[in-house]
């Protein structure tokens, strides 16, 4: 047998013959040619079959030709390279390409699925809710493994897609979506005139219809016009060709994605599997074209009924008989084209009905007013019954052997995009047409897809938008004259959907019938949105691009009242599917974001430490040591930093540089304490609050001259902080003279802590008076450390007597390894962010933690801090009732009394310990294991918390079913007296 | 994504911006004198409208100013963009 026994013996303009590739289908070996789609070369081989319906699993053939397709869902690849979903109208043939129908076992030829279709009753719409109703209790234990064994399209790949997916962002003067005619010729127009021009199609190469079926521009070849046209474009730099590109949706002011499948294109190695372009187009010229619409009749989903465009498209451009024997049927001119495209490959044509009177064409068997009542045959087509198209009582009809039939129930242009930037729709009535009306944003469409289906019109109306576009972009060289065509026939086809009754298909994909709109009407469903969801129509991945206008009109049709008024359902983007890999790629992983990295960052890396996000900060949680864990490591570094010395680098904290005469009255304003008064050379822990009284920041704030102030903002708040300064001064206090920078990148701070850090900073600053009197707490001086010039401020979050350095981010790496060089002899200990949190917990510090955007000052237990000073933000509306009533919650210290437990992540605070559902006190904010003190302790919100303070509560996680004993104390657990600080 | 013409630096993607809510809400002179109703509404009563709103977008990746846009909620069509002033 030969290999493709459909192929014809020549012809196929998209097909490379000297170059033949070999692929499996479902397991079997089939041969095609370069330049095939998968489609097209099952078709060429034979297989009829290429899967299984959604609902009824019945056995599905190839449709379409392109994005149309509902039937032919396959999966290609297997394992981690598995692609499930696509159509096979739009998967390139490729050597060695593995195939696979969907929704079938054990294939699509011998399916166990198709034992539903076999018993007779289809499920009727609205199935699945009337049926899997109750008991209840049988949901997850037999109708949702049931359902889900049954429906759904190709199984959701369980590895993680590792092919290389991309993203481009490009501006252009003109975006034209689809290479048909008319958007070559608005592409040539607009690009004459000097536009940057886009010119995307969805196809390997341009040329729309003009691929499925020849035409004339010119006084030559419509495709050969198309090529050189497309080389014109191709040559000028300021227009950029994409094929195997769909644009796939339309955004606000006039962002288009635009899928490319660059992968597939030969020759094109490393070439990501697809690259999502965001392109912002000032003008769009939509030139979509339309699809062909199915007719309604029974058995209307059997292999072997296809678009009458398509399988003349398979004949013109892959020459490849979709069948023997042909009968095909239609409603408008165009079925007459296709008949003859066919008779040129080789296929025989039985009859040729039009469902209009007149019509007849002497060189094909015409059968004028007739139309297809019937397919015959189960598996495949084997023949169908004509009957007279206006159902004339008596006739039997008559029975015609094919194993093709090709149908066109006329066009619909497809207005997707022209619909998804919301523009307006109308529904020409005499035509059965949506067409696009006022456009939503700068667009316009042409062709086919704003409904003139004859060359020489998408020629013109693609011209013309082209012109336009580019002038409204600005741009108006001479552009020459416009291509013409002799082909003025433009197909109009009056409203026909169906014959008869019986399993008439609306949705191929869904496998919804025409019975079930029907039974939605009467079911009282009036919205075409709802009959949607009833229904499922139009659900499927090709979105109702064949069944939309079919279900619409009979939906109109039951209900008694116009298309027009029906209405359609919305269009959403995007036009086709587009992988989740390809909207997801760099949104994931390494490289989402920008990584900020201390000065320091190299050398806690190499020591092995373990980092933790911060932000976009990293920031070393502990530095591990040889033969301890994790825990006991952190542990160490606070005992050792306590015990001796320690530093930190806090490199990532943010850091503010105010200047201006009215800087002290700006901070003011900003922090609910006052700042003027401090002096120079001394610093103050502020709050900063929203104007709501929630404590949105803190930090310290310090006067490094009259009219100049440092002030240090969270890691986690800094870029919120600045932003809200900048606000403040510029839309409501415009008339300080203050200038404020984010110098947070500019200089790199490390924290020494403990007792012995006031003798190695002495080594390290020699001329420096570390003493009590010359350098007291929250006092800053300006130093040489490590030979490096410094601040130095004198402040502890530790809770130990400590300085922070802060130098250049340039100088910090040096100031780092210098300062530890220095500290060898005292032990100098570097600590994570782990003993940094453990301390701060331990000295009762909040952090964004606590100051969550719900607390007050008060609730901290800062509440004396912004009891003084002026109208800064934020402090009116402490005053308000719902900030000051009794049972808001405070911040406690939860000292849990079994020295051995250790508290998990999210747990409560509740009352009893029966673990009964309760309303809990509050919550854990913080929690650690405290070396100093031997014991868990937590920081906790707690309702009237400072009150019960001595109670025992429970900290609770009813989740993991546990509970513990806890002591409400001070937050601050350790040193209260503060007498640490001083060494 | 909107497109923000931005009167300093042009018209950037409105990935570059950062939302500020409703514009031209005017900070009472003297919070202390506020009484609590006048107070909350200043915080809390915003409009909401479906049609044209005046807000404020910081342009945090570019000029750094806060700027008041004129948007329609439900076409996002822009108008009048402007440097904020109190």
């Amino acid at each position: 047998m030969r290999r493709q026994p459909f192929r014809a013996a020549e012809g196929g303009h998209l097909i490379d013959r000297s170059e033949p590739l070999r692929f499996d289908f479902d397991g079997h070996r089939h041969e095609g040619y370069r330049g095939d789609s998968l489609a097209s070369s099952l078709l060429a081989a034979g297989v009829r079959i290429v899967a299984r319906s959604f609902k009824y699993h019945r056995p599905r053939g190839v449709w379409g030709f392109g994005p149309e397709e509902p039937n032919a869902m396959v999966t290609t690849g297997v394992r981690e390279e598995a692609r499930p979903n696509l159509k096979a109208t739009e998967v390139p043939l490729s050597e060695g390409l593995e195939a696979f129908g969907q929704n079938a076992w054990p294939s699509v030829s011998w399916d166990l699925g198709g034992a539903v279709g076999l018993a007779g009753g289809l499920m009727p719409a609205g199935f699945y809710y009337k049926t899997f109703m109750a008991p209840a209790r049988w949901w997850y234990s037999l109708y949702e493994p049931l359902i889900r064994r049954m429906a759904g399209f190709g199984p959701a790949p369980r590895t993680p897609d590792d092919a290389f997916y991309a993203k481009r962002r490009i501006h252009a003067d003109v975006l034209v979506a689809g290479g048909g005619p008319a958007g070559v010729a608005a592409a040539l127009a607009a690009a004459r005139a000097g536009a940057r021009v886009v010119l995307a199609d969805e196809n390997t190469r341009f040329g729309g219809d003009l691929l499925r079926a020849p035409g004339e521009v010119g006084d030559s070849d419509g495709l050969a016009w198309i090529d050189t046209a497309t080389a014109e474009l191709e040559a000028m730099s300021h227009v950029h060709l994409l094929n195997r590109a769909t644009v796939a949706g339309y955004y606000d002011h006039n962002l288009l994605t635009v899928a490319e499948r660059a992968g597939e294109e030969e020759g094109a190695p490393g070439a990501p599997a697809m690259r999502l372009w965001f392109v912002r187009a000032r003008e769009v010229v939509i030139a979509a074209g339309a699809h062909e619409r199915p007719l309604l009749f029974d058995g209307n989903d059997r292999p072997g009924v296809m678009s009458a465009s398509a399988a003349g498209g398979y004949a013109h451009a892959y020459g490849v008989l979709a069948g023997r024997q042909a009968v095909v049927a239609g409603n408008n001119d165009s079925i007459y084209r296709v008949a003859r495209l066919l008779r040129s490959v080789g296929v025989s044509i039985a009859a040729v009905a039009d469902t209009r009177s007149g019509g007849d064409v002497r060189d094909l068997p015409c059968r004028a007013g007739e139309a297809v009542e019937r397919v015959l045959g189960s598996r495949r087509v084997r023949g169908v019954l004509l009957r007279r198209a206006d159902g004339r009582a008596g006739d039997k009809g008559e029975r015609i052997t094919c194993d093709l039939v090709a149908v066109s129930g006329g066009w619909s242009p497809a207005v997707h995009l022209h619909a998804q930037a919301r523009g307006s729709l109308r529904y020409d009535e005499e035509r059965g047409l949506i067409l696009p009306d006022r456009a939503g944003g700068a667009n316009r469409s042409a062709g086919a897809g704003a409904g003139r289906f004859d060359l020489d019109g998408c020629l013109e109306e693609g011209w013309a938008a082209g012109i336009a576009a580019a002038a409204s972009s600005g741009h108006e060289r001479a552009a020459g004259e416009p291509p013409r065509s002799p082909d003025r026939n433009a197909g109009e086809a009056p409203v026909f959907w169906q014959t008869g009754g019986g399993k008439r298909f609306v949705d191929l994909q869904y496998d919804v019938t025409a019975a079930d709109v029907d039974l939605a009407a009467r079911e009282g469903y009036r919205s075409v949105e709802h009959v949607k969801r009833y229904t499922a129509l139009g659900m499927g991945t090709d979105q109702g691009k064949t069944s939309g206008m079919a279900g619409l009109v009979l939906l109109s049709e039951a209900l008694g009242r116009p298309v027009a008024q029906t209405g359609t359902t919305t269009f959403r983007p995007p036009y086709t599917p587009v992988p989740m890999a390809a909207m997801a790629s760099g949104l994931l992983g390494e490289g989402r974001d920008a990584l900020r990295r201390t000065a320091a960052d190299d050398w806690h890396e190499a020591r092995g430490a373990p980092f933790t996000a911060a932000g976009l900060w990293r920031r070393p949680r502990y530095y591990p040591r040889e033969g301890m864990d994790e825990a006991e490591t952190i542990d160490a570094e606070v005992r050792e930093t306590r015990a001796g010395a320690g530093i930190v680098d806090v490199g990532t904290l943010g850091k503010v540089d105010i200047q201006g005469r009215d800087a002290a009255a700006f901070l003011d304003l900003v922090y609910a304490n006052r700042m003027s008064s401090l002096k120079t050379g001394r610093g103050r822990y502020g709050l900063m609050l929203r104007e709501d009284g929630r404590v949105f920041d803190d930090g310290v704030v310090m006067r490094l001259g009259e009219n100049h102030f440092y002030l240090t903002t969270t890691t986690a708040h800094q870029h919120e902080a600045m932003q809200h300064i900048e606000l403040l001064l510029q839309t409501v206090w415009p008339e300080l003279e203050v200038y404020a920078t984010d110098v947070t990148e500019h200089w790199f701070a490390a924290a020494l802590a403990g007792p012995g850090s006031r003798a190695l900073l002495e080594r390290a600053a020699p001329e420096l008076d570390l003493s009590d009197d010359a350098f007291p707490m929250m006092a800053v001086r300006a130093a040489t450390v490590a030979g490096l010039s410094a601040l130095v401020f004198r402040m502890s979050f530790s809770g130990e007597l400590s300085y922070e350095v802060a130098v250049p981010a340039d100088h910090g790496l040096a100031l780092w390894t210098r300062l530890l060089t220095e500290g060898r002899e005292d032990g100098l200990t570097p600590y994570g962010t782990e003993a940094m949190g453990t301390m701060r917990i331990e000295k009762g510090h909040v952090t964004h933690a606590e100051a969550d955007g719900r607390t007050t000052p008060d609730d901290l237990g800062l509440g004396r801090m912004a009891s003084a000073g002026g109208p800064a933000i934020g402090k009116r509306s402490l005053e308000l009732p719902a900030l000051r009533r009794n049972g808001r919650q405070q911040l406690v210290g939860l000292s849990v009394i079994d020295p051995e437990a250790r508290i998990p992540p999210g747990c409560q605070v509740v009352e009893s310990d029966d673990m009964r559902p309760a309303p809990p006190l509050g919550h854990v904010t913080s929690f650690c294991y405290s070396p100093t003190l031997g014991r868990a302790l937590a920081l906790a919100l707690v309702e009237n918390g400072r009150a019960r303070t001595g109670q025992t509560v429970y900290i609770a996680s009813p989740v993991i079913d546990l509970s513990m004993a806890a002591e409400i104390v001070s937050p601050v657990f350790y040193d209260p007296e503060g007498t640490r600080l001083n060494g | 994504m909107l497109l923000i013409p931005c009167p300093f630096c042009g018209a950037r993607d409105e990935t570059e911006f950062a939302y500020g809510g409703e514009a031209g809400i005017e900070r009472p002179a003297d919070p202390e004198a506020a009484t609590d109703e006048a107070w909350t509404d200043y915080l809390c009563f915003h409009d909401n409208p479906k049609g044209p709103h005046r807000e404020l977008w910081f342009h945090r990746d570019g000029c750094r100013r806060w700027l008041e846009v004129e948007r329609d909620t439900y076409t996002h069509e822009l108008g009048a963009v402007r440097l904020s002033r109190p």
